[in-house]
């Protein structure tokens, strides 16, 4: 088991491909299965967010175990380990998704989709997408709001620090260090811009009918109601890959707009309204 | 050859995310701001000058751009297995009330705002 887990760690990213073509295979045959072929890369993605679930469980157990000191990355985070104290050794036997599906590779493949893009598109759409945007920013930061004072926080700040995790887990934590609010409310911050990630790349190809995601100017929409980069990626590759350059294109802007407008204007404007 | 594909595509990053850093910069902010738009932008600017000159890439080179692409849906996927689900479903109620609102409410309005789109 040493030997292979060593020889896991070594090749990691050749690993990964396996690891990745198991389940996307996996996910293109449960859609089948079901009667839904078009829907494959969407359960693939549903079954990856799975194996990350299951990845922080073990990864949460061996930080338990003393093996482990931080874990936030889905099943990257996990290790083989044998000996203890200052013998101990570890091996990050899925240390390669963490490179195929970090932020190099991400950007890299996302640009590449702009490849075939008609810019008559982007024209035709670009006030559309701006709007989008900066409606994103609001409805995000009020819906944080909204919710974290339902549940009993007060603090202007705290609720501003909320309302920007649920614009996206980069901006919480900036606005929450420009107020010096205390880390568990940042950790719920970043907690919330997860959810939305994760909750967009599942509801995207659920609704996606119902609300005409279908064409570039759509999905230069989404990418700005969105936000996040990976719930932008993920829930347009559910929808249709052919869509993703699109709302990449637009959701680009919204973390920089949303750590410049948050901390600022709209906790400025929260402090007037709430007194 | 394959490679110059990836390396047309990886100019453009370098060239759009340093754009995009310095835009955020002169924003004051300690990060990039649509650098991977800029990256596209000078991406599709390339395709507009060969389709105005007429001029095509080699198939080889238009290859190694198409395998990237191709590789889009398996980074996603390799993306979501990193997703700190864990965190994201043990955190409480605020997180995933707020977090899967935030995606249905906005996204009902896409019908409305895509009419300002011009035809």
């Amino acid at each position: 088991m040493t030997i292979f887990a060593k020889m896991a760690a070594g090749y990691g990213l050749v690993g990964s491909f396996i690891i990745v073509a198991v389940t996307t295979f996996l996910g293109y045959k449960l859609a089948e299965l079901i009667g839904q072929k078009r829907m494959g890369s969407a359960f693939a993605i549903l079954l990856a967010l799975v194996v990350a679930y299951i990845g922080g469980v073990i990864a949460h157990k061996q930080i338990d175990a003393g093996v482990l000191t931080t874990a936030s990355k889905g099943i990257t985070d996990v290790v083989y380990w044998i000996g203890s104290g200052d013998s101990l050794k570890k091996y990050a036997i899925f240390g390669g998704v963490g490179i195929l599906g970090g932020g190099m590779m991400r950007d890299f493949a996302i640009i590449s989709t702009a490849w075939g893009v008609d810019p008559k598109n982007l024209v035709k759409a670009g006030l559309a997408g701006i709007v989008a945007l900066l409606l994103g920013l609001i409805l995000s930061f009020v819906i944080g709001v909204v919710v974290g004072r339902l549940f009993g926080y007060t603090d202007v700040s705290e609720l501003a620090t909320i309302g920007a995790g649920v614009q996206t887990f980069v901006v919480g934590p900036v606005t929450g260090a420009a107020f010096g609010v205390k880390s568990e409310v940042v950790a719920l911050s970043i907690a919330a811009g997860a959810v939305k990630s994760i909750a967009a790349m599942i509801i995207a190809p659920l609704i996606a009918k119902k609300i005409k995601l279908d064409n570039p100017t759509g999905a230069m929409i989404f990418g700005g109601l969105i936000g996040s980069t990976s719930g932008t990626a993920g829930g347009l590759a559910a929808v249709d890959a052919k869509l993703v350059p699109y709302g990449a294109m637009v959701a680009t802007f919204y973390t920089g707009l949303g750590c410049l407008l948050t901390p600022t204007i709209f906790t400025a404007v929260l402090r007037m309204i709430m007194g | 050859m394959g490679i110059y594909g990836l390396g047309i595509i990886g100019a453009c990053m370098f060239a759009g995310c340093y754009l995009g850093n310095l835009l955020g910069a002169a924003l004051g902010l300690n990060s990039d701001v649509g650098g991977v738009g800029f990256a596209m932008v000078f991406f599709i600017l390339i395709q507009v000058y060969l389709a105005k000159t007429g001029k095509k890439l080699n198939p080889k080179t238009e290859g190694g751009i198409e395998f990237v692409s191709a590789l889009y849906i398996p980074v996603v996927v390799a993306m979501s297995m990193n997703q700190d689900v864990y965190s994201a479903v043990a955190s409480g109620l605020v997180p995933i009330i707020s977090g899967i609102l935030a995606v249905i409410i906005p996204l009902l309005t896409i019908p409305l705002i895509s009419k300002l789109a011009k035809d």
